[in-house]
């Protein structure tokens, strides 16, 4: 298992360095200036390029591009051509929210949708399973600016039980953090809690007709236990795979979410980044997020042989 | 309802989670803003982002300002005088200016101010081909000595939008002008809180309370700057829904740039209230490439000028039409310059002389490339409508949608359409950018200087230098008259009228200062 771990870590930096040079080769070849947005509109082209000096924009290619490299071994993402601040101190800014957001949504979705799934297994062909797949359907189908547009109304400026927008910090203010991440943890969650129970549904379904749920029911075991410790058990590894992929897309994919409830996380730091052309955020953000993919996809691996002791690599 | 001890329990346990307007936020007098756009950066020289004007307005201050109605006062100037033959100013500055550190402002941190100033800012730019020097006599008087005569000294130094001559610290403003500052030390009203900004989401600003305010009324950008709110936050929220429900639920307290097609909603809204504080509001602007066909040929820019109708522009890209109105003059209607000058060349609009000017160019169906913004929304319909017009008098038009970054880019380019170029994009300024001849930058007609377009034109060029060395009022008016006629003569770009912007705040707060830029001093929040 070490030697796995270790091979997988390893592997990630060829990919790492893959994904930096087309992310930056992608960005220099798209149209798009950040020295004309920093000038305005009364620069000359003479002051645009003067900043374009400044800013390093005149040099070929391959000697910005090994410039990056080089800071990116020191581990210095560099800094934002606007904000002249670090890459580095805004991804610290911006995590905790998103890191927050991305965990209740996942927490909520999994106690929902497990449980959902497995019900509606348990259930099949009854109308018990035909309201959770409607139900799977509708957060299939409704987008999540409706959805979230639909709560603030509802909760936020008709009962006035939640702030409309906003985030706080569950380390400073624990309270006002559950009163301000609830309504972009449900909005977010619809979609999830529909794409777990779904899957959840189809993997205990299929794992209801093996003969060992057979033989544990002729034994006599109680239903809640067959389903949970035999049928659910067995079924966890295609759950764990969406579950792990789904905590991947909410950390890159937020970004609706984000701007509705007006929550500063990295979503809304790459679209602001991408629109102004601030490449030291873009790259750095984008490599930030292959890393995470990766070592998401390394711990849900390793996730299967826990749940599947069969699996070995 | 009936009370239970479950009901009580479950009461006290959701309470520390239930919003209430305001709460778990700071206490105190706490002005919470929604601004137009995110603080990216913190130099108001080294950019001209309206944004970073605002904050240079909240920071630091200026030796002269426009009052609301935009003529020059003095700021942190006390008395000033020139000499008999115009070409030695001085400026004594008033007692008590500090810096946010505690340092006294001195005329040597006015001088650097004003020369890293007029490195960057177009009208600073032409000032200074007439000045020879700009120094400190002594700690509290600025010398200016020019080569020559210069009527528009006062003017250029009091302008109101970007790049507005902030008075920095001398080490501060020694910086390049092509870099940025790194600190935000000014002896403005506020004082910048660089260690709570997060960019994209949060600015915060404190009262400067050893700000020395003058002593007449506040007016426009001039007069008292009384900070009556401890603390300004500008909480950048990108999303207007969000914003407008923000404000409705009492979360923010000030709305600055209001939608049309939300300001209807927030009109009817308890507890908030919709105005509009600029008087002379924005300017709509088809900016014309003079280099590529067919829009290097005069008539067919004069064809585009004359089927344009600016109500049809204004309806689609505004809406409603209490927020806009045509107007005729290349300086916003209302502002001290306006003029008709010229205008019957254009005006009204009609699509039948439009095409008599068409035929006239000999026009031959080439294509006509229009860049279409399309994450500016009011610009973005100012491309299709114009788009329209055109194709009404038989042009063959071809709108790209994009973004306003890759415009930036495309734009600089000169090549002919079929390689990359253009021939027109659509902006819009604040009318404050648009007062005069050297401040609208579509005015250039030195292909070397001017504005992505280039036209080239020796006479508006020598226009431009006559209203420069006006002296007086009614000198000025007829050299911007003179400037405008040749301007739509030459065609450089189309005029598209004037929209306003409303802001939205709640009702208790009150102070706001009618202006064509946003301004936070004077501003408080009193008990209902």
């Amino acid at each position: 298992m070490l030697t796995f771990i270790l091979k997988r870590a390893l592997s990630t930096i060829p990919v790492m360095g893959v994904v930096a040079l087309t992310v930056f080769l992608l960005l220099r070849l798209s149209p798009g200036d950040p020295a004309s947005v920093i000038a305005g509109d009364y620069a000359t082209a003479e002051q645009i390029a003067k900043i374009r000096t400044q800013l390093g924009l005149d040099q070929p290619i391959f000697i910005q591009f090994a410039h990056w490299l080089g800071d990116l071994m020191r581990g210095d993402l560099g800094v934002s051509i606007f904000s002249n601040l670090p890459v580095t101190t805004l991804i610290g800014q911006r995590i905790e929210p998103t890191l927050m957001l991305a965990l209740t949504t996942i927490v909520f979705s999994v106690v929902v949708a497990v449980p959902l799934g497995v019900l509606a297994a348990w259930k099949a062909h009854t109308w018990v399973d035909r309201a959770v797949m409607v139900f799977a359907v509708v957060g299939f189908s409704v987008p999540v600016f409706v959805m979230g547009y639909f709560l603030i109304y509802g909760f936020a400026l008709g009962l006035h039980w939640f702030p409309v927008q906003g985030y706080r910090s569950p380390f400073s203010e624990p309270g006002q953090f559950v009163s301000h991440i609830t309504l972009p943890t449900l909005a977010l969650s619809a979609i999830y809690i529909a794409l777990i129970a779904r899957i959840t549904r189809a993997s205990v379904l299929e794992v209801l007709e093996e003969d060992y749920i057979r033989t544990a029911r002729a034994k006599g075991q109680a239903e809640i236990k067959v389903l949970l410790r035999h049928a659910l058990g067995n079924a966890a590894v295609p759950i764990v795979t969406v579950i792990g992929l789904g905590v991947a897309f909410l950390i890159g994919g937020v970004v609706v979410t984000e701007s509705v409830f007006n929550i500063p996380g990295l979503g809304r730091l790459v679209v602001d980044a991408i629109l102004k052309r601030d490449y030291p955020i873009i790259q750095g953000l984008i490599l930030f997020f292959s890393f995470l993919y990766i070592a998401l996809n390394l711990v849900i691996d390793i996730a299967y042989t826990v749940l599947d002791p069969r699996i070995r690599y | 309802m009936k009370l239970n001890r479950r009901t009580v329990v479950a009461g006290a346990l959701a309470a520390p989670f239930l919003a209430r307007p305001g709460f778990g936020q700071a206490k105190g007098s706490v002005l919470r803003v929604i601004p137009h756009a995110d603080l990216k950066n913190i130099d108001p020289i080294w950019t001209t982002a309206y944004i970073s004007r605002n904050h240079g307005y909240m920071v630091y201050d200026a030796l002269f300002a426009m009052d609301g109605s935009l003529k020059p006062q003095p700021q942190m100037v006390d008395k000033w005088e020139t000499s008999a033959d115009g070409k030695t100013w001085t400026f004594v500055l008033r007692d008590g200016l500090s810096f946010h550190d505690g340092k006294p402002v001195t005329a040597a941190d006015c001088a650097a101010s004003l020369v890293r100033w007029g490195k960057r800012d177009a009208m600073g730019q032409l000032m200074f081909t007439a000045v020879d020097t700009v120094s400190g006599r002594d700690a509290k008087t600025l010398e200016i000595k020019l080569t020559r005569p210069y009527g528009l000294l006062i003017d250029s130094i009091a302008k109101i939008s970007s790049n507005v001559p902030f008075i920095m610290p001398k080490a501060i403003a020694e910086t390049d002008p092509f870099k940025q500052i790194e600190s935000a030390v000014g002896s403005g009203p506020f004082i910048f809180r660089k260690e709570q900004w997060v960019p994209g989401s949060k600015v915060v600003y404190e009262k400067f309370k050893d700000y020395v305010p003058r002593k007449e009324a506040t007016s426009g950008a001039a007069g008292a700057k009384l900070a009556k709110v401890d603390r300004v936050e500008w909480l950048y929220i990108p999303d207007p829904t969000t914003c407008m429900n923000a404000l409705m639920s009492g979360e923010v307290d000030y709305y600055e740039q209001v939608p049309g097609d939300l300001a209807p909603i927030l009109a009817k809204a308890p507890g908030v209230k919709i105005e509009v504080l600029d008087p002379i509001g924005s300017q709509g602007m088809m900016r014309f490439n003079h280099l590529v066909g067919p829009t290097n040929n005069p008539l067919v820019r004069r064809a585009i000028m004359h089927a344009v109708n600016q109500k049809e522009v204004l309806a689609a890209a505004v809406g409603n039409p209490d927020y806009y109105h045509e107007c005729e003059s290349i300086y916003p209607c209302g502002s001290p310059l306006e003029t008709k000058a010229g205008a019957d060349l254009v005006f009204p609009p009609s699509i039948d002389a439009a095409k008599k000017l068409l035929k006239e160019a000999g026009y031959k169906g080439e294509k006509t490339v229009i860049l279409q913004p399309t994450d500016i929304p009011v610009s973005s319909a100012f491309a299709l409508v114009v788009g329209k017009a055109c194709r009404d008098i038989g042009m063959n038009v071809d709108v790209q949608a994009m973004d306003w970054s890759s415009i930036t880019s495309r734009r600089a380019k000169k090549d002919p359409v079929d390689q990359g170029g253009w021939n027109m994009f659509p902006t819009w300024w604040i009318g404050g950018d648009l007062l005069n001849p050297l401040s609208n930058a579509s005015l250039v007609a030195d292909p070397t200087k001017a504005w992505p377009g280039w036209p080239t034109d020796q006479k508006l060029e020598d226009l431009r230098a006559a209203f420069a060395a006006a002296n007086g009022i009614d000198a000025q008016k007829k050299a911007a008259a003179d400037v405008q006629r040749r301007s739509i003569e030459i065609g450089t770009a189309v005029n598209l009228g004037i929209f306003f912007v409303p802001v939205g705040y709640r009702d208790n707060v009150k102070g706001m200062i009618p202006s064509p830029v946003q301004f936070f001093w004077n501003m408080e929040k009193v008990s209902a």
